[in-house]
């Protein structure tokens, strides 16, 4: 039934893999003159026309920087994927889920509807989920893809809610025109509303407090997915849609205070905590949340130095925090642990790794000739520019910092230069395609750090002005001079000193803080998801407890109900009602198909039940029939006649009838007044339904059109193949899935046995 | 279940018209009563019968393929039905129509609804048949362990 590919050819499928990524690098490479000179690039294609929805994309100078993160470190992360995944049973489906997310991510960054934009959105949610659980056989794995899809398909909703109240605000689905229609739309009645259900969206996704708390679990997911989904560019799509609507709905007090209360917070929490961690992959989760803190803080700004240093600090943690990642899966790959504790000395018998780890923490830490410090100077430039609190944003984002400087302590120097448990002792080098991508990461970062000038003018200008059009562009510098923020610099490495050395009396009142208080959502969301189980199974309990009859007695009763209800309610009395003797062949078939169904309920012999069925339904034909109507009174017998077989199929091999009706008399009195009262509601609808005027409208299109445009004279077989087709299709899968879901059951039963 | 000679010997007989008959409801569908699904159920009725009285590995033995094949090609043959309109420029599902032939100075069109009937045909045929079959056997082999 399947093709199954040798591993030979996947392996070489894989390897080859980073060519899609590398040629999508180039091509947005080529893009960068055209930016720089302050074009853009726009396409469409009509999608739902109907609804005014098209698939429209563009790339500005905010969308090709996402663009060149995406594909530049998608390129090193397949790379390194090649010999990470080597001999994994499902390597094939991993290099398709990390490609098929890529493009989502690409169409993210690049959509300019909205409506296409969520879809990408989602589309990342889903593949971060089937990555997250690529190792699907260990629970942990499984509980932490659920919960990444459950937290961040729960915002995605929310944002959908958002776009759909902002194109009723603004009436468009482009964000290119929503732009022009900024003013209107913060002045709005619904503004508050959308900004909530659009920063709802941004914050799950780019794990903001309280929602912070699915970012750490994702770490179950392979690490070069680590180091892309869940720091280089999933867990950005957050940022970039705060960046993308700052232009749109940012500059507002509540936007202001909402994204430096929440980032700043984010930023001090999830420093503080990954402080604490012992797991590399546990500490560079914390830090990303703190990082994705203070990049959400710095949009909470107005002014072009907060807007460049969100941009360049993207830049500076998609390139440390990925070759940290890499690192971190090359120790697991090559010592088999993560703990810090079992790990020293890596730098002697790792050294291209450890050089990667060097340059990258470096970066983090915020040295000076790394492209990290020049990241640092222009964040405390833009915090201190800040309308709304700017000094508590500088002093989040200096103490944010200081700790990250400490982590980078932790992350380096025990691992790597210590030498106590002597686990290097034994320890080789990773193979080229796994130490090359976090090395040239970590060149990278000390290249931009060494001329700060070339990647402002080229990469992070441009996407300043695509959201915010500039008086003055920052100027990036090696060194400004003596001013605050080298003040801030230096605090700052003075600060991550002093934690490093104290870093257990900190995580200690870490711990003691988080024993007091849940700082999130985590017990909410086990509340929620315990509380939906709960009641799936109490609902197995009392709705589907097995029992064929109780099923059926729902059914019924349910049909009842609601039919009743509706009929009484639009009841207009029952003298519309007339009912006219039938002519005596009529009667004498009734009469043949009541005795038929009494006999069907009361006898005991399999057999006779099984006959008198099938002169039910021929009977029911043959009135058909009389009316006029073949078709009906064909298929009506065929279904008889194949249910009677198939019935007899089941039936004739169980024990007589009676010796399994084992109801009460009660139970047996409560399904007679069912099976009564379901009859006569259907003989009144009918009635009713025969005393009103029929329209013929239809029957004289179909009578009309049958012969001349379909080429048919049966009317009823025109209407299920041709007229109504798209109701057939839907009726043959049905089949289909009934057919496929039945086999499936009568062969679990015997495998269960 | 002790064999029936007589069912056995009004089987063979008759489950080749049976058969006959279900193309011929297929084919005739569009201008009389019949069409793919009272086709497919006649067939249906045809091949059960079979089972019961021969088992149902002889009806394996006879269509050679497994039914749930049948259902693929069924929802291929009405998808490729829909998406010929598709690829033609109108709206999926619209009727295409050739005329392949005239006879007696009328027209002998062939359209795509024809196709969609066969599909219809094939994965009603095809979910019946995967269900008798498995029932058969599952009860064969309850018998069996008895």
């Amino acid at each position: 039934m399947s093709t199954h590919l040798s591993n030979h050819h996947i392996h070489l499928a894989a390897r080859l893999s980073g060519l899609l990524p590398l040629a999508l690098f180039a091509a947005a490479l080529g893009l960068v003159p055209g930016i720089m000179a302050g074009r853009s690039y726009r396409a469409a294609v009509a999608w739902v026309p109907a609804l005014g929805v098209d698939l429209s994309l563009m790339i500005d100078g905010l969308s090709l920087l996402f663009v060149l993160i995406i594909t530049g470190i998608g390129f090193f992360v397949s790379i390194y994927s090649v010999d990470y995944l080597h001999g994994h049973a499902r390597t094939g489906r991993f290099f398709f889920f990390l490609h098929a997310f890529m493009i989502s991510m690409l169409g993210l960054v690049t959509a300019d509807n909205v409506i296409a934009l969520f879809v990408f959105w989602e589309l990342t949610t889903i593949f971060s989920y089937l990555l997250i659980g690529f190792e699907h056989e260990h629970e942990k794995s499984r509980k932490s893809a659920r919960q990444a899809l459950l937290v961040t398909g729960a915002g995605g909703l929310a944002l959908l809610a958002g776009f759909l109240l902002l194109q009723i605000a603004s009436g468009t689905y482009e964000i290119s025109q929503m732009v022009r229609a900024a003013d209107d739309l913060q002045a709005h009645q619904l503004y508050i509303p959308i900004l909530v259900l659009l920063l709802a969206g941004a914050f799950t996704k780019s794990a903001q407090f309280p929602f912070h708390f699915w970012l750490p679990n994702a770490m179950a997911a392979p690490s070069p997915i680590s180091a892309y989904l869940h720091s280089a560019t999933m867990v950005k799509g957050g940022i970039y849609l705060l960046a993308r609507f700052y232009p749109i709905m940012g500059g507002t007090a509540a936007w202001e205070a909402t994204l430096v209360l929440v980032g700043g917070f984010t930023a001090v929490l999830g420093a503080f905590t990954a402080l604490g961690q012992t797991d590399l992959k546990k500490i560079l989760a914390y830090t990303t949340v703190a990082g994705l803190g203070i990049m959400t803080m710095l949009l909470g700004g107005q002014s072009t130095p907060s807007m460049t240093a969100v941009l360049t600090f993207l830049l500076v943690h998609a390139l440390y925090k990925s070759a940290l990642f890499l690192v971190a899966g090359i120790i697991d790959h090559q010592t088999g642990t993560r703990e810090i504790a079992r790990l020293d000395g890596l730098a002697r018998s790792m050294p291209f790794t450890g050089f990667a780890a060097f340059a990258a923490c470096l970066s983090m830490a915020g040295f000076p000739l790394f492209f990290g410090f020049i990241g640092k100077e222009i964040m405390y430039k833009g915090v201190l520019a800040e309308t709304m609190m700017p000094g508590l944003a500088a002093a989040a984002a200096v103490l944010a910092n200081g700790l990250m400087t400490a982590v980078a302590g932790v992350f380096l120097i025990r691992p790597f230069l210590s030498d106590r448990v002597g686990i290097h002792l034994e320890t080789k080098e990773a193979g080229i395609r796994m130490w090359s991508g976090p090395m040239i990461l970590g060149m990278i970062t000390i290249f931009f750090g060494v001329v700060p000038e070339f990647v402002g003018r080229v990469l992070i200008n441009p996407a300043v002005k695509a959201i915010h059009e500039p008086s003055k562009y920052v100027e990036f510098a090696i060194f400004h001079g003596i001013n605050d923020p080298l003040a801030l610099s230096v605090l700052t490495l003075g600060i991550g000193a002093a934690l490093y050395v104290n870093r257990q009396r900190v995580n200690c009142g870490v711990c003691a803080v988080y024993r007091a208080v849940s700082l999130d959502a985590s017990q909410l969301y086990e509340h929620v998801i315990n509380a939906v189980a709960a009641a799936g199974k109490a609902q197995n309990r009392i709705l589907q407890n097995g029992s064929l009859h109780r099923y059926f007695f729902i059914v019924a009763a349910a049909f009842f109900m609601l039919t009743a209800f509706s009929y009484v309610r639009g009841m207009q009395g029952f003298f519309g009602i007339s009912i006219t003797m039938p002519p005596v062949e009529q009667a004498l078939l009734l009469i043949v198909i009541l005795a038929a169904a009494a006999a069907v309920v009361m006898t005991r012999s399999v057999l006779l039940a099984i006959c008198s069925l099938g002169v039910v339904g021929a009977g029911i034909a043959i009135v058909f029939l009389t009316f006029g109507a073949p078709d009906l009174a064909l298929t009506q017998l065929l279904v008889e006649t194949l249910t009677v077989i198939i019935v007899s199929i089941i039936l004739l091999r169980l024990p007589s009838l009676g010796s399994c009706d084992r109801r009460g008399r009660g139970r047996m009195f409560c399904d007679g007044a069912l099976a009564a009262a379901t009859g006569i509601l259907v003989t009144t609808l009918m009635l009713t339904v025969l005393s009103s005027p029929l329209d013929r409208s239809l029957t004289e299109f179909f009578e009309k059109n049958s012969y001349l445009a379909a080429h048919g004279k049966n009317i009823v077989n025109v209407i299920l193949v041709d007229f109504r087709s798209f109701d057939t299709l839907g009726e043959i899968i049905v089949v289909a899935a009934a057919g496929i879901a039945g086999f499936a059951l009568i062969r679990r039963r015997r495998y269960n046995s | 279940m002790t064999r029936s000679v007589i069912l056995a010997t009004a089987t063979r007989f008759l489950v080749s018209m049976i058969l006959v008959f279900s193309v011929y409801l297929l084919l005739r569908g569009h201008n009389a009563p019949g069409g793919g699904f009272s086709g497919a159920l006649v067939a249906g009725t045809g091949f059960a019968l079979y089972a019961i009285s021969e088992g149902a590995q002889s009806v394996r033995r006879a269509i050679r393929i497994d039914p749930l094949w049948l259902v693929g090609f069924g929802m291929l043959a009405a998808l490729v039905a829909g998406l010929a309109a598709a690829a033609a420029g109108k709206t999926f599902l619209t009727g295409l129509w050739w005329t392949i032939a005239e006879f007696n100075g009328r027209e002998i069109v062939l359209g795509t609804p024809f196709f969609f009937d066969v599909g219809v045909y094939a994965i009603v045929l095809g979910a019946i048949l995967t269900l008798v079959l498995a029932l058969e056997e599952d009860l064969a082999a309850d018998i069996k362990e008895d």
